[in-house]
């Protein structure tokens, strides 16, 4: 079991990974208003996701986890995206496949039974996925876990007896630095760290390490909506404006014809 | 007046031993008592709404995402409402709970959940424990705080406890089942109906709520009480979970980002933070507040609090100025409902251009300071 011993790589450490169109790619409304098409569109590793998935690498580069793994929920293609997380260096992954439209809540049920069977002291997550914006899985999982959280994470330092973690927040304020109880869940916020691309080499390796298949059925968990998407549009578009000639011009139109000044 | 940091360590500040004592006034429990017995008879929850909202120490008076809650409540949610007030200090929940409680609508304020100073009384594991219980007392059919890094940090575990999905960062209510919020970094916008069994939990934009005035009561205030010893007894365990070390704010007297009528907002192509402070005249010039895009903060050229974007603040002041911003659609999430657009840049082809109202292409570090100087000083 946990050993405090220095230097003594205790912890697992579980990591969540999602699959969504890739951040640069435009997003097309479905003109029917069913939702976004992601037909032929390029789908990546949610930026966020990435940066939690790399925080778990170092923090085995570090001796403080032994084991990382990735786990991801969703259709088949949700391999794709845990092969690029064992390519970065997770060791194992886990996907829970189903074709079902997963909410956060389900998400965060998926996770308590891998969690339990996986027995990590860390949940690692991104702080929000790019597509929904939701911003409430790991905060959910804390709460269903009764773990300690730790949202948008800009440094994690695990303490040395590897009974607690200090976990510095971006907080409207600024930054907030809070000291958690293990087991706890982190998720990433933007600055906590710059993700490595995955070598040649290790996306090779990678190839040989296993993903466990699971259906949510299996983990007796229900994953049925409690929202129902009606409708997704496009927003007003905004009309573009003019190029001035002067700032002369500028302070003239901001006046005289925008009336803000 | 400058910015500068401000760091509070929780270890030098004392600890307020917590108010305990059941404070709910009599005839109070006995009016909800006696509407629990009639709605649980009809199988419906007897409150509308329980309204969250953050008070902060020194910040005077309810912050924009607090009005933007209230202002939801007040317009578009079932009433009355409860509204409860958590606090990094005790005075400021109490100043808090007196201005809320001259609002329409409400019935109830009820603060000091926590006299623990430094921010432990905004923690989430007990707070969430505490609405939880705060929930099943009253059994509002809503509950509702606002879209900021308080609500999101709490609002998805309290509803986790709930086992009620809940809907965040609302921009517009349909209906009292029916919302629309932005998806997509704003690029695209969802109209989502709940179907759970409830409560139904909702946290809301600030600027899509926020510029809607708050209504006062007519005749005398609502009640201000305390929570109640049970409620607050509920978040007694999960104290064990965190604790607050400390914090790094940035001091300005300059307006705050989510509430200011004008943005002066910085990116990259400023390339110091010596040449971002060239910003800060311009921006008390107008009377406005500071932001930046995420390379602009990434560099270190100023603090992670000015970001500005899909996932920093969200903006709509009347005049927002992009300067040195290219427009990435991140960016664009969060400044694209601005009034008056202005971008300055060198590179003609920046996307910014295609939102702004109006643009000049040129190089900032010579029209800044023309600017500066044309410019009438507004205050």
């Amino acid at each position: 079991r946990t050993r405090r011993r220095g230097g003594e790589a205790a912890m697992r450490v579980v990591v969540g990974i999602k699959r969504v169109i890739d951040y640069a790619a435009k997003i097309r409304v479905k003109p029917d208003g069913s939702g976004v098409d992601t037909a032929n569109v390029k789908m990546s590793m949610n930026p966020f996701c990435e940066i939690a998935v790399e925080e778990a690498v170092r923090l085995k580069e570090k001796g403080l986890a032994k084991e990382v793994i990735a786990v991801s929920m969703g259709p088949q293609a949700s391999q794709d995206t845990i092969r690029t997380a064992l390519a970065m260096g997770a060791d194992r992954g886990v996907h829970v496949l189903t074709d079902a439209k997963l909410q956060p809540l389900s998400i965060a049920k998926l996770f308590k039974s891998i969690v339990q069977r996986e027995d990590p002291k860390i949940v690692l997550l991104g702080k929000q996925a790019i597509d929904d914006d939701c911003n409430q899985t790991g905060q959910m999982l804390a709460a269903i876990m009764d773990w300690s959280q730790g949202t948008f994470a800009s440094q994690v330092a695990v303490a040395d007896c590897q009974e607690r973690v200090s976990v510095t927040r971006e907080v409207d304020g600024g930054l907030e630095t809070l000291s958690l109880k293990l087991p706890a869940v982190i998720t990433t916020d933007l600055r906590l760290n710059e993700p490595r691309y995955a070598t040649l080499p290790n996306i090779m390796k990678a190839k040989k390490k296993k993903i466990e298949k699971l259906t949510p059925e299996e983990l007796g968990v229900d994953v049925s909506s409690q929202i129902e998407v009606l409708s997704v549009r496009e927003p007003q578009a905004r009309v573009g404006g003019k190029v001035l000639e002067s700032v002369d011009e500028l302070v003239d139109k901001l006046k005289n014809e925008a009336g803000v000044l | 007046a400058g910015a500068g940091a401000e760091r509070r360590s929780g270890k030098e500040l004392t600890k307020v031993g917590s108010s305990g004592g059941e404070m709910w006034s009599r005839t109070l429990l006995k009016s909800l008592r006696g509407a629990r017995q009639s709605s649980q008879q009809s199988g419906e929850r007897s409150l509308g709404t329980l309204c969250i909202v953050e008070a902060k120490d020194g910040a005077g008076g309810l912050d924009s995402a607090s009005k933007a809650t209230l202002a939801c409540a007040q317009k578009h949610l079932p009433k009355p409402f409860v509204a409860l007030v958590a606090s990094d200090a005790k005075g400021a929940s109490e100043a808090a709970a007196g201005e809320i409680a001259s609002l329409a609508g409400v019935e109830t304020v009820l603060h000091g959940v926590s006299d623990k100073e430094g921010a432990n009384g905004l923690l989430a594991e007990p707070l969430s424990q505490v609405v939880a219980a705060l929930v099943g007392k009253l059994e509002p059919t809503h509950v509702v705080t606002g879209s900021n890094t308080f609500g999101k940090n709490l609002l998805p575990r309290v509803a986790a406890l709930l086992d009620s999905a809940p809907i965040t960062d609302v921009v517009q209510v349909v209906d009292e089942s029916t919302f629309v919020r932005p998806i997509y970094a704003g690029n695209a916008l969802s109209t989502v109906k709940f179907v759970g069994k409830g409560p139904l939990l909702l946290s809301v934009r600030t600027t899509a709520f926020g510029s809607e005035a708050l209504e006062t009561a007519q005749g005398a205030g609502a009640e201000v009480a305390s929570v109640g010893a049970e409620e607050v007894a509920a978040g007694a365990a999960a104290e064990a979970l965190s604790e607050w070390v400390g914090e790094e704010k940035s001091e300005s007297e300059r307006p705050q980002l989510d509430a200011a009528r004008v943005v002066v907002s910085g990116g990259r192509a400023l390339k110091s933070k010596e040449n971002f402070e060239m910003l800060e005249k311009l921006a008390d010039q107008l009377g406005g507040a500071l932001g930046a895009s995420r390379a602009a903060v990434d560099a270190g050229m100023c603090s992670n609090d000015l970001q500005v974007g899909q996932t920093g603040k969200v903006v709509a002041p009347e005049l927002y100025l992009a300067i040195g911003i290219s427009g990435a659609i991140q960016h664009l999430a969060g400044m694209k409902d601005s009034k008056t657009i202005v971008a300055i840049n060198k590179d003609p082809e920046a996307p910014i251009f295609k939102v702004a109202d109006y643009g000049l292409v040129g190089d900032l570090f010579k029209i800044i300071p023309e600017l500066a100087e044309k410019l009438p000083s507004q205050k």
